[in-house]
């Protein structure tokens, strides 16, 4: 193993012992157990909550299946996204072509579900066989009267880091579209996807504040929300990875500036907060938005306090997908007494692991793009408690006699806002705290 | 409502598959690849498809499920997949060092037309593979068949690489062994034992995909078929295949290759099918069934006539997988409900034959469906036309579920939201009961919640 450790060396890095520049955003190793999906899978997790949307999988079968209804993005109206379309590619099409079973689906499914807008995602196959994807999303569009939208997402092109862009790319083309009013003081959500109903708490917490929210992207998402959202005075972007493209574009072309927030832990929610009233430089909103901290902290700290002197003391390793989120966690972590002695995630950028570097404590493993092999010899070596992760990190953090906590896709309980940093301490501590951890030691 | 969009009547679909009941045939690869012990799973092409196929195996054992990937990039796709593969062989030896890597392809690598045999030739000849150590592969293109086929092109190419015949036979049998969980496995293992039958039993994910909690990850667990084992298959003295469609290519294989002779049982699931295999393995195995067996099958039709009644005419709707449809059908009609719709996503004359043979008679009004377009949106257009009184499937039944309020069992792959499937056996005459006690426990506790007050009774 050591041999291979060394190659990976520029792809780890232990806080305060090392000066190198992390080497990120690299293909996994060829034969490695690398955690890591592919560009559809990152797109498709992207557009996947635009809820009066059609999602169409032109590819073989298991790219849909796999992808069906496996994150819980909720909607509080329709609910197509949830549905699987494949146009199920055999034999014959391989040989012969997909176009036309891809025209047909398309006819079908429009017809039957009535759908905004439909995304038409291209899986690895798609363009080695030499389907013009885009020609029958034209021809569809032209038909139906709809906006049909290529989602040029073959896996092999890159990470899922790239996948993000290619949905940015495909919403970028129905923004501009819609021309609904908007008071001034509005913004758009972007880069939450209401994983748990993650949103609507951010929404309370924006209204509360006296914020008219234009358009939530892609979270409880609607397509004519998408259209108009470049109407909005601000972009307010969470989650760097997924959505700070969209951001880049629209800022280009419409002028809307952006900016990048967290609303993972206590600190960083309420930024996010400050610095949306800072904005729009009006002290009426600054003050409702201290007037909300306040009230939230009231609230929050005796609950924290109670749970960080019983968690004081405990370490975490945190794996997660965007490093964005990997720094809010470190913070939150912090403040209920937990230390985060490895970090790691799928899609980091350069910068981003200098700023993990610049907020660890000495000794912390930061790494980029890991294996089960990796993390397991990290989670010993340094005598972590509690593993942050998703879902194939969680069997092993189990095995391994670790509390886990799921801070992805398939989290049940919103994590994210403050009511998020109750439920998040409260996920850590049951964990953490599990009686079912003596008998394994 | 999720699926409010689902009517009644019938579409004619030309194209689109909805709401698949199957999924691509590498997941079926890399779960027979990991009842060979000591075997790493690799898939040959993008780091996507990999990634996917651990994930569903994860959400459904509940373990850690370890796999390789050649992660093509744009350059393999043009180019082949060559170097990607020779490169991952070398990395894996080094960095994980497997006993036997059980390389498939996927879409990708297909479609381009990488020629893995010649590839892993090539590996061989320029010692990529240490000695001792062995490189097997199979073809998995997903456009072909489903899980099902993947999973049976493993089985077949573990007899292509292994099963060898040497001067002297072994007083053993052969189970190949169908799509089943781990649980299922160690369940025939130990009713093997019970009858004092010699067996080699493959796959085997039992003690893979079962572990104890130790504190520790084994990446290469305990338990599954070892090596010399699956050589030894070829001095067998006879082959069992249980489920035509995972395992009859393997056995014929077997048969070409070594002269072992074999017959393909249903997998044992309810009691006549258990029968069945009890009988063929007492055969092969020149063993007698003990008692200790015949009781077990004695105390399963004590249950079955002790709840007959409330069985008697119960609409079923079911879907999954051929090799376990088709016994559960019977099974049912065992117990004289009706199984109404039946769906499998996996494409196969087999399963219409197998259907029609069992139901023609006994349930005229029977509809069934394999391959292209039997999927669940199909089997919801059904329900809506006259609805059932119980569902049995795997997870992605649950809408159909809740917006039909109807009673609802897990059984098959995957099951991503309930846990025991991987513990508690359905095959065998204990499994048997257990499912007949999920099948009442699921209609009883309907009915108790929803019945007239006047109507709720504390005994049966
Ligand atoms: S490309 Fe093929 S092998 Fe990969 S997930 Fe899709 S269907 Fe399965
Ligand atoms: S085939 Fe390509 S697009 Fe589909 S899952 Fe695999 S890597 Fe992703």
């Amino acid at each position: 193993m050591s041999s291979f450790l060394i190659e990976r060396k520029r792809q780890i890095f232990r806080s305060g012992a090392d000066q190198h520049e992390m080497l990120c955003s690299r293909p996994s190793v060829a034969g490695s157990v690398s955690q890591r999906a592919c560009v559809f899978c990152g797109s498709r997790v992207v557009l996947y909550p635009i809820a009066d949307a059609l999602h169409l999988i032109h590819g073989p079968i298991g790219c849909a299946a796999y992808t069906w209804d496996i994150r819980g993005a909720l909607s509080s109206g329709p609910e197509i996204h949830r549905l699987s379309f494949s146009t199920d590619l055999r034999e014959k099409d391989i040989v012969f072509g997909g176009e036309s079973k891809l025209y047909l689906s398309l006819v079908e499914l429009i017809v039957r579900y009535q759908p905004k807008a439909a995304f038409v995602y291209s899986t690895c196959i798609v363009g080695v066989i030499g389907d013009d994807l885009e020609a029958v999303c034209k021809r569809v569009s032209k038909e139906k009267g709809l906006s049909v939208i290529p989602v040029q997402a073959p896996g092999f092109q890159g990470t899922k880091k790239d996948g993000y862009k290619v949905a940015c790319e495909a919403l970028a083309t129905l923004v501009g579209t819609g021309d609904r009013e908007v008071p001034e003081i509005s913004i758009n959500i972007l880069g939450d996807f209401n994983i748990a109903g993650e949103l609507w708490l951010l929404l309370d917490y924006y209204k509360r504040m006296g914020i008219y929210v234009n358009a939530t992207i892609t979270g409880d998402g609607r397509v004519d929300d998408v259209r108009s959202a470049h109407k909005a005075s601000l972009n307010v972007v969470q989650c760097s990875g997924s959505m700070m493209y969209l951001a880049k574009i629209m800022k280009e072309e419409y002028g809307v500036p952006f900016m990048k927030v967290s609303y993972f832990g206590l600190e960083d929610m309420s930024d996010a907060l400050y610095e949306v009233a800072k904005f729009f430089k009006s002290a009426a909103l600054m003050s409702k938005a201290k007037e909300i901290v306040r009230e939230e902290f009231g609230r929050l700290m005796p609950v924290l306090k109670e749970y960080r002197e019983k968690l004081e003391g405990k370490k975490a390793a945190v794996y997660v997908g965007g490093s964005f989120k990997a720094i809010s966690l470190i913070k939150a972590l912090r403040l209920i007494g937990v230390q985060t002695v490895v970090v790691g995630s799928q899609t980091g950028t350069t910068e981003d692991y200098e700023l993990i570097q610049n907020l660890c404590d000495e000794g912390t493993i930061i790494v980029d793009d890991s294996n089960p092999i990796e993390l397991s010899a990290f989670v010993k070596e340094t005598g972590a408690d509690i593993f942050i992760g998703g879902v194939k990190e969680r069997p092993i953090a189990y095995k391994l006699g670790l509390g886990f906590c799921d801070h992805n896709h398939e989290r049940k309980e919103a994590l994210a806002g403050y009511e998020g940093m109750i439920n998040f301490a409260k996920e850590i501590y049951a964990t953490a705290m599990s009686p079912v951890w003596q008998f394994t030691r | 409502m999720l699926l409010r969009h689902t009517s009644d009547t019938i579409i004619e679909r030309e194209a689109l598959t909805v709401n698949p009941a199957k999924t691509c045939q590498p997941i079926g690869a890399m779960y027979a690849a990991l009842g060979i012990h000591g075997c790493l799973p690799h898939s040959h092409g993008s780091q996507g498809c990999c990634s996917y196929h651990r994930s569903a195996l994860t959400r459904h054992y509940k373990e850690p499920v370890m796999a390789a990937t050649s992660s093509f990039t744009e350059g393999s796709s043009v180019f082949g997949g060559q170097a990607n593969l020779l490169q991952a062989v070398e990395t894996i030896f080094t960095v994980y060092n497997p006993d036997v890597i059980a390389v498939h392809t996927t879409c990708l690598s297909e479609t381009i037309g990488d020629d893995v045999n010649q590839i892993l030739q090539k590996a061989r000849d320029e010692n990529y593979v240490p000695a001792g150590k062995y490189v097997i592969h199979c073809n998995t293109p997903s456009y072909v068949g489903s899980h099902v086929t993947g999973y049976a092109n493993m089985v077949t190419s573990m007899v292509k690489y292994f099963s060898a015949k040497s001067a002297t036979k072994k007083d053993q049998v052969n189970l190949i062994c169908g799509w089943v969980e781990p649980s299922d496995m160690r369940e025939i293992k130990r009713i093997a034992a019970t009858m004092g039958a010699k067996i080699v039993l493959f796959p085997d994910t039992s003690d893979v995909l079962d572990t104890p909690m130790t504190g520790k990850h084994e990446f290469y667990p305990k338990g599954g078929v070892t090596i010399p084992e699956l050589i030894s298959t070829g001095d067998s003295k006879y082959t069992i295949g249980l489920g035509s469609f995972c395992s009859e290519e393997a056995a014929t294989l077997l048969e070409n290759k070594c002269k072992v002779k074999f017959s393909i049982q249903d997998l044992p699931i309810g009691l006549k099918a258990t029968d069945r295999f009890l009988v063929a393995l007492s055969r092969a195995a020149g063993v007698k069934v003990p008692d200790s067996i015949t009781e077990e099958r004695g105390r399963l039709i004590d249950m079955i006539a002790d709840m007959h009644k409330y069985l008697y005419g119960k609409r079923v709707a079911l879907w999954g997988d051929p090799d376990t449809l088709v016994p559960l059908t019977e099974f049912l009609l065992t117990m004289d409900m009706k199984p109404v719709y039946i769906v499998s996503g996996t494409p196969g004359k087999k399963f219409e034959e197998s259907m029609k043979s069992l139901l023609t008679e006994k349930v005229p009004e029977a509809k069934y469906k394999n391959g292209e377009r039997a999927d669940m949106f199909l089997l919801h257009q059904w329900i809506k036309q006259e609805p059932v009184d119980l569902l049995i499937g795997n997870t992605y039944g649950k809408y159909i579920a809740r917006d039909e309020n109807i009673p609802f069992i897990r059984m098959g792959f995957p099951i991503l939201d309930r846990v025991g499937h991987s513990y508690f056996p359905a095959v065998g005459y204990t499994g048997a009961m257990r499912l007949l006690t999920s099948i009442l426990n699921a209609i009883l506790d309907k009915e108790d919640r929803e019945c007239r007050e006047e109507k709720v009774e504390l005994t049966m």
